[in-house]
C-alpha cells in the first residue's frame, strides 16, 4: 500500500479506528441536555403518591387537604383514571400493570396517586398532605411461598383467568412455566450417567442503577392534538406506538424524543406508570407536565433484574464429558409481569444456558411467579436472561470439575463446541454463528500462566499462617445478542429489526439517522466510522442523530447488544445502496461503464489508471446537478434490517482473588478479559464498554442486592447501601480479544457492550468457591459481600 | 428527596448564631457541612423550621496552636485537616482518619465539629476525639465552658451540648515524640460509614506498652473507649496471644445494631479485628 492511500484511509478515521468519542466534549462541559434539562413555558410538576405497605387494600383516599393547597392542580387516582380507561395498561409480557393502585397495593412504593402542581416542592408538599387508609392484608415475598395452596391471592384482578400470555395457570399466583430443549433424551441421558452433579443456587434481584433516573416531560397541545414527550427511553419508537395504542391519538400526532440518556442497562425499556400518568395529566390540563423519580423510587419501584431460584444438573462420563442438562428455575416477577422479553419469549434467551459446550441432550424450564414485590425482571446489560444462563452452566461445570477432581479449565476444554462444528446447533435450537473457543482459552491460560497460579494457591493453602485464601475463577462463555429475526422474535408483534437512513449532502458531508438510541455508547462515533469505510466520507463530516421519532427511521431501540448486530448492519446496507448509486454516477462522469470501475477508500477510479477517478465528494456534488440521464437526484437511502440469526459474542475470563479470613474482604488481585466481539469498529470503545461491563459486573457479584423483610419492606435501596463502585473499589481490568467474525453480519460484527456484565459476574463466583473449594463448598450465592463471606468462613471455621 | 419549606440564616459571628438559636428555641437546627442533616432533611426525616448556617462564621475554621494545645475550630473541613501541616506534625492521627471519611466531594464540605456534635456513632471523629481525649468546646449564652470527648457522646444522636450551646472548638494536647497511632476502619465502599473502627493512641516502653488509648466506632449506641482492653495491655507486649486477649475484651464491650452492613455477631467480631489491626500498625509507629 502506497503513503497517500494509507493517509486517505485514515483520514477517514474509519473501521478498526479508536476514534475519540464525539459524545465525550459535551457531556465532560456539562453541556449535554437530558430530560431533566427539558424546561417548557407553563410546565407544571408531577411528584408520586406511592405505598408504604407491599400488600393492602386500599380504603379510602382523601384528596382534599392537598387540593387545597396553593399551587396544586390535581391530585389525580385510579377512579380519575376509569373513565379514560388507563387505570391499567399492558405489559411488554402480555400481563397487565396497574397505572395507579386500583382497590389494592401489591407492592412497597407502588403508586396510588400522583399530584401535579406549580413547581417540585409544592408537588412533594402536597403528596404529603394526600391521606390514604389501608387495610393491611398478608404478604408473600418468596416465590415458593407465593406457590402454596394457601398464599395469599396477589392479583385479584386475574381471578378464574386459568390461561396466561403463555399458557395455562395453575395458581392464582402462577404466571406461566415455560420450558425450552427436550425432556425426554435430558432424562434419558441423565437415567444412564455414570457421574451426575445437582447444585441450587439463587441469583438474586438486583437494578441496573443507571446514573439518570426515569422520568419524562409529557406536552399535549389541545388545539393541534399533537402529543410530544420527552423521555428517558431505550425504545423511543415502541413507547411511540404503545401510547398511541393507549390513547387513542394517531401514532403520527405522538413525538417521542429521547434526548440524551444517563444509562438505561435496561431499566430504560419499559412503559412506568409515571410516564403514562405524566401524559395523562398533560392531557387533562393542556399543559406539560414533568416527572422525574428520585433514587429510591428508582431503586423501588422502576425495573429490577434476576430473581432467579435456579437448580441445575449435569449429567457426564467419568472423564467429564457433559453428556445432559437439566435447569429449574423459579422466576420472581413481582406483582405484575414486566418483564422486558421479546414477546415469545417469557424467559428471555434463557435457553442459551447450554452455554460453550457440546451438550447432546438439555431441558430447561422456568415457572414465573407473582409476589409482592416490584414488577420488572429486565435485562441488566444483558441479552434477555443471558446473564441467568451464563451464571447456572459455568457455575454447574465448575460443580462437574470439582467432583471429578479435573481442573476447570480442561473440563472446559473437553466439552467446548470445536472450531469445526460452527455453525452448530445447541440441543436447545440456537444456530451458534462462530466461535473458536479453545484458541481464546490458552491465549488467557498463557497470558497470566495458569500453572504458576495453581502452584501458589497450593503453597498458600499449605502454609497455614496464610493471612488469605487464594481462589481462582474461570468463566468461558458464549453470549446470543442482536435480537432479533422476526421470525422469532417481536415487541407487542412489532418485527425487532432496526433502521437507518442516511442522506448525503451535495458537498459530500452525510447524516445517519437511526432508530436506536445511544444511553453512553457512543453510537455518535461508531456509526459514522462504518459509514466512513463504506462510503469513503470522513467519519468527522457524518452526523448521526437519534432518538427523535419525528425525524429518524422506525427502529426497536438499544437494548440486549443489538445496536451493533443489527443497526450497525442496516447501516451498512443503506451506505451500500448509497454506494451502488455513487458508482452508476462515477461511470457516468468518467464516461465508462461500471464494471470498468474499482473502488479505493474514498473513490472510484478506472481500473489501472489512479489519474482518472472521481471522489465521493465530487459524486455528492453531480448527485444533486448532473445525475445521468434516467436516474433520479439526490443521493440517500434507507435500509430496514432484519437479521437472519442472532450473534454470539464470546469471551474467556480469568479472576485472581484473595479473602481475607479475619474480615471476609475480597481483595480482586488479577482479571483478565478475553473478548470476541468479532469485528471491531472501535477499538477504544470496545475497551470502554468492557471496562465499564466488567465494573458493573464486579457491582453485581460483590455488593449489588435488593431485599426484603418478611413485611415486604425494600431493603437497600438507597445509594448509602446499594453498591455503585467508585474508582476506589474498581479492580485494574486487562483486556485482550480475538477475532472471529459473524458470518451472517454485513461487518462480522457481534456486538459487546455486554459480554462483560455477563461474563464477568460468574468469574468472580468461581474464584470464591475457588478459595473455598479445598473445605468443601461447591457453590457461594452473590453478592460476595465481605459480610457474607465472612459468615461462610466462620461456618467453615476459617474465621474466628 | 425534597425538603419542606425552612427559613435560613447565616449569621456571620458566633454571637449572632448563638443568639438566633435562644431567639428560635427547638425550631433552628445548626447547619455545618450539612452531610448528615441536609440528607435527614431531604428524606423528611428531619423538618427543621429554620437552619442556622455556620459556614460564614470564618472564626470557626482553622488549627492553630495555643497555649501547648492544638486548637480545631469547629467548622474546620476535613479536607482542611487533610491538608493541615500542624496537624501532620502534631496530631497526625487525624488526617490519617480524616482521609478514610467519606469521598473527596463530602470531605469539603463535611466538618469536624458537625461530624461530632451530631452524636452518630456511625461518625469517625467521636471515637478519634476519644483516643486523643480532646476537649470540646462548647458556646452558650453564658460563654464558653469545655467538656471532655469522654464524657460528652451520652447517646445516638444525645450528647452534653445543651439545646442552646454551639460547638466551636476541640482542643488537643499534641502528640509527644514516639507516640504511635492508627485508625483502621473496614467499611463497604467509599462514603459508606464504618462497619467497624478503631482509633489507637500508644506509646511504648521498649517492646512494651506504656500507654494505650483506643476508641471504637459504630459498635455501640455511642462512640466509646475500650478501657478494658487499654488497662489489659498496660505492660504488655504486642504478642499474638496478647492481640487475640485485646480483640476478646474489645467483644465483650461491643454493642453494635445489625444493619445491612453486618450483623451482631460479625460486627463485634470486626471491632475485634480492627483494635487488632490498629495496635500492630501503631506500634510500628512508636519505634
Amino acid at each position: 500500500m502506497n503513503a497517500p492511500l494509507k493517509e486517505r484511509e485514515q483520514a477517514l478515521m474509519g473501521i478498526g479506528e479508536s476514534r475519540l468519542r464525539k459524545e465525550d466534549a459535551r457531556f465532560i462541559q456539562g453541556k449535554g441536555n437530558y430530560v431533566d434539562d427539558v424546561k417548557m413555558p407553563g410546565m407544571l410538576h408531577m411528584d408520586i403518591v406511592r405505598s408504604p405497605l407491599a400488600h393492602a387494600r386500599i380504603k379510602r383516599i382523601n384528596k382534599e387537604a392537598a387540593l387545597a393547597m396553593p399551587g396544586v392542580h390535581a391530585v389525580l387516582t385510579a377512579d380519575d383514571l376509569k373513565p379514560l380507561k388507563l387505570h391499567w395498561m399492558p405489559t411488554l409480557a402480555g400481563d397487565v400493570q396497574a397505572v395507579l393502585a386500583d382497590e389494592k397495593v401489591v407492592f412497597q412504593m407502588q403508586e396510588v396517586a400522583i399530584v401535579i402542581a406549580d413547581d417540585r416542592y409544592i408537588a412533594a408538599d402536597a403528596v404529603e398532605a394526600v391521606e390514604v387508609e389501608y387495610e393491611e392484608l398478608p404478604v408473600v415475598i418468596n416465590p415458593f411461598d407465593a406457590l402454596k395452596p394457601d398464599a395469599p391471592v396477589i392479583r385479584e384482578d386475574l381471578a378464574g383467568k386459568t390461561e396466561g400470555a403463555h399458557g395455562a395457570r395453575t395458581h392464582h399466583n402462577h404466571i406461566f412455566t415455560w420450558e425450552a430443549g427436550d425432556k425426554s433424551s435430558a432424562d434419558a441421558a441423565f437415567a444412564n450417567a455414570p457421574v451426575t452433579v445437582k447444585q441450587d443456587m439463587f441469583y438474586p434481584r438486583v437494578h441496573p442503577c443507571p446514573l439518570e433516573t426515569c422520568g419524562c416531560v409529557a406536552s399535549f397541545d389541545p388545539v393541534r392534538g399533537e402529543l410530544t414527550t420527552y423521555i428517558t427511553s431505550q425504545a423511543p419508537h415502541v413507547v411511540r406506538t404503545v401510547v398511541s395504542m393507549l390513547s387513542g391519538i394517531p401514532e403520527s400526532k405522538v413525538r417521542i424524543i429521547s434526548p440524551d440518556i444517563g444509562g438505561g442497562f435496561g431499566n430504560k425499556v419499559g412503559v412506568y406508570p409515571g410516564y403514562v400518568c405524566a401524559i395523562v395529566a398533560s392531557i387533562v390540563l393542556g399543559r406539560p407536565v414533568k416527572w422525574v423519580e428520585d433514587r429510591i423510587e428508582n431503586l423501588s419501584s422502576t425495573a429490577f433484574a434476576r430473581d432467579y431460584h435456579m437448580s441445575g444438573e449435569l449429567a457426564a462420563t467419568p472423564d467429564g464429558k457433559i453428556t445432559g442438562l437439566r435447569v429449574e428455575v423459579v422466576a420472581d416477577h413481582g406483582a405484575f409481569d414486566a418483564c422486558a422479553d421479546p414477546t415469545k419469549f417469557p424467559a428471555g434467551m434463557f435457553h442459551i444456558v447450554s452455554g460453550s459446550y457440546d451438550i447432546p441432550a438439555a431441558h430447561c424450564s422456568v415457572k414465573g411467579v407473582y409476589t409482592n414485590k416490584a414488577p420488572g425482571g429486565v435485562a441488566y446489560r444483558c441479552s434477555f436472561r443471558v446473564t441467568e444462563a451464563v451464571y447456572l452452566i459455568e457455575r454447574m461445570v465448575d460443580v462437574l470439575a470439582q467432583k471429578l477432581g479435573i481442573d476447570k479449565a480442561e473440563i472446559r476444554a473437553r466439552n467446548f463446541i470445536r472450531k469445526d462444528q460452527f455453525p452448530y446447533t445447541s440441543a436447545f435450537g440456537f444456530e451458534y454463528d462462530s466461535g473458536d473457543y479453545h484458541t481464546a482459552l490458552q491465549k488467557v491460560l498463557d497470558a497470566v500462566d495458569y500453572k504458576a497460579l495453581r502452584a501458589e494457591q497450593a503453597a498458600k493453602r499449605a502454609d497455614p499462617n496464610s493471612p488469605t485464601l487464594m481462589g481462582i475463577g474461570l468463566v468461558t462463555f458464549t453470549e446470543v445478542v442482536g435480537a432479533g429475526p422476526s421470525k422469532m422474535c417481536d415487541i407487542l408483534g412489532v418485527g425487532m429489526f432496526d433502521s437507518c437512513e442516511i442522506r448525503v449532502h451535495p458537498t459530500g458531508s452525510a447524516i445517519a439517522r437511526m432508530g436506536t438510541i445511544t444511553q453512553g455508547q457512543g453510537h455518535q462515533t461508531t456509526y459514522a466510522q462504518i459509514i466512513a469505510t463504506e462510503l469513503g466520507i470522513p467519519s468527522e463530516v457524518i452526523q448521526v442523530e437519534e432518538g427523535d421519532t419525528s425525524t429518524a427511521p422506525y427502529g426497536l431501540g438499544t437494548y440486549g447488544s443489538r445496536s451493533t448486530p443489527v443497526a450497525g448492519a442496516a447501516i451498512a446496507l443503506a451506505a451500500r445502496k448509497i454506494h451502488a448509486k455513487a458508482r452508476k454516477i462515477a461511470a457516468h462522469l468518467l464516461e465508462v461503464a461500471e464494471g470498468d470501475l474499482e473502488w479505493e477508500v474514498d473513490r472510484f477510479k478506472v481500473r489501472g489508471d489512479d489519474s482518472r477517478f472521481k471522489t465521493m465528494k465530487d459524486i455528492s456534488w453531480a448527485a444533486y446537478n448532473q445525475p445521468p440521464e434516467g436516474l433520479e437526484p439526490g443521493l440517500e437511502a434507507v435500509h430496514y434490517y432484519d437479521p437472519p440469526n442472532f450473534t454470539y459474542p464470546f469471551g474467556i475470563y480469568l479472576c485472581v482473588v484473595d479473602i481475607d479470613k479475619a474480615t471476609g474482604e475480597t481483595k480482586i488481585r488479577r482479571f483478565y478479559a478475553l473478548d470476541d466481539c468479532g469485528t471491531r469498529i472501535n477499538p477504544m470503545i470496545i475497551d470502554g464498554q468492557i471496562h465499564g461491563g466488567l465494573t458493573e459486573g464486579f457491582a453485581v457479584a460483590m455488593g449489588q442486592l435488593l431485599s426484603f423483610d418478611e413485611q415486604g419492606n425494600i431493603q437497600g435501596n438507597s445509594l448509602m447501601d446499594y453498591f455503585v463502585p467508585t474508582a476506589v473499589e474498581t479492580p485494574k481490568w486487562e483486556t485482550d480479544y480475538t477475532v472471529t467474525p459473524s458470518p451472517h453480519h454485513p461487518l462480522g460484527a457481534k456486538g459487546v457492550a455486554e459480554s462483560p456484565h455477563v461474563g464477568s459476574i460468574p468469574t468472580f463466583t468461581s474464584a470464591i468457591v475457588d478459595a473455598l473449594s479445598h473445605l468443601g463448598v461447591t457453590h457461594v450465592d452473590m453478592p460476595h459481600t465481605a459480610y457474607r463471606t465472612w459468615k461462610e468462613l466462620k461456618r467453615l471455621g476459617v474465621a474466628q | 428527596m425534597i425538603p419542606p419549606s425552612f427559613d435560613y440564616h447565616a449569621p456571620s459571628t458566633v454571637a449572632e448564631a448563638v443568639g438566633l438559636l435562644a431567639q428560635l428555641g427547638d425550631d433552628a437546627k445548626i447547619l455545618a457541612g450539612g452531610h448528615s442533616l441536609l440528607p435527614m432533611m431531604k428524606l423528611r426525616f428531619a423538618e427543621p423550621a429554620a437552619l442556622i448556617d455556620l459556614n460564614r462564621i470564618d472564626a470557626l475554621r482553622g488549627v492553630s496552636e495555643e497555649g501547648g494545645l492544638i486548637r480545631i475550630g469547629a467548622m474546620t473541613t476535613e479536607n482542611q485537616l487533610i491538608a493541615s501541616d500542624l496537624l501532620k506534625a502534631k496530631v497526625p492521627l487525624l488526617p490519617e482518619a480524616a482521609r478514610q471519611i467519606a469521598d473527596p466531594q463530602v470531605r469539603n464540605r463535611g466538618t469536624i465539629g458537625g461530624d461530632i456534635a451530631h452524636g452518630d456513632p456511625a461518625n469517625d471523629h467521636p471515637a478519634i476525639a476519644m483516643a486523643l481525649e480532646a476537649t470540646l468546646v462548647l458556646t452558650g449564652p453564658n460563654g464558653e465552658r469545655q467538656v471532655p470527648a469522654t464524657e460528652f457522646f451520652l447517646g445516638t444522636y444525645f450528647t452534653a451540648m445543651e439545646a442552646d450551646e454551639i460547638l466551636t472548638a476541640i482542643l488537643i494536647q499534641p502528640f509527644a515524640p514516639k507516640t504511635g497511632y492508627a485508625y483502621t476502619k473496614l467499611k463497604r465502599k467509599t462514603g459508606d460509614w464504618a462497619t467497624a473502627a478503631a482509633a489507637v493512641v500508644m506509646t511504648m516502653d521498649g517492646e512494651r506498652v506504656a500507654s494505650v488509648r483506643i476508641g471504637l466506632t459504630n459498635v455501640a449506641p455511642t462512640a466509646m473507649r475500650a478501657s478494658d482492653a487499654e488497662q489489659f495491655l498496660v505492660g504488655k507486649s504486642l504478642d499474638a496471644v496478647t492481640l487475640d486477649e485485646v480483640a476478646r475484651l474489645v467483644r465483650a464491650v461491643a454493642e453494635p445494631a445489625a444493619d445491612l452492613r453486618g450483623d451482631e455477631e460479625y460486627k463485634t467480631a470486626m471491632a475485634g479485628e480492627m483494635t487488632k489491626r490498629a495496635l500492630r500498625q501503631a506500634a510500628e509507629r512508636c519505634r
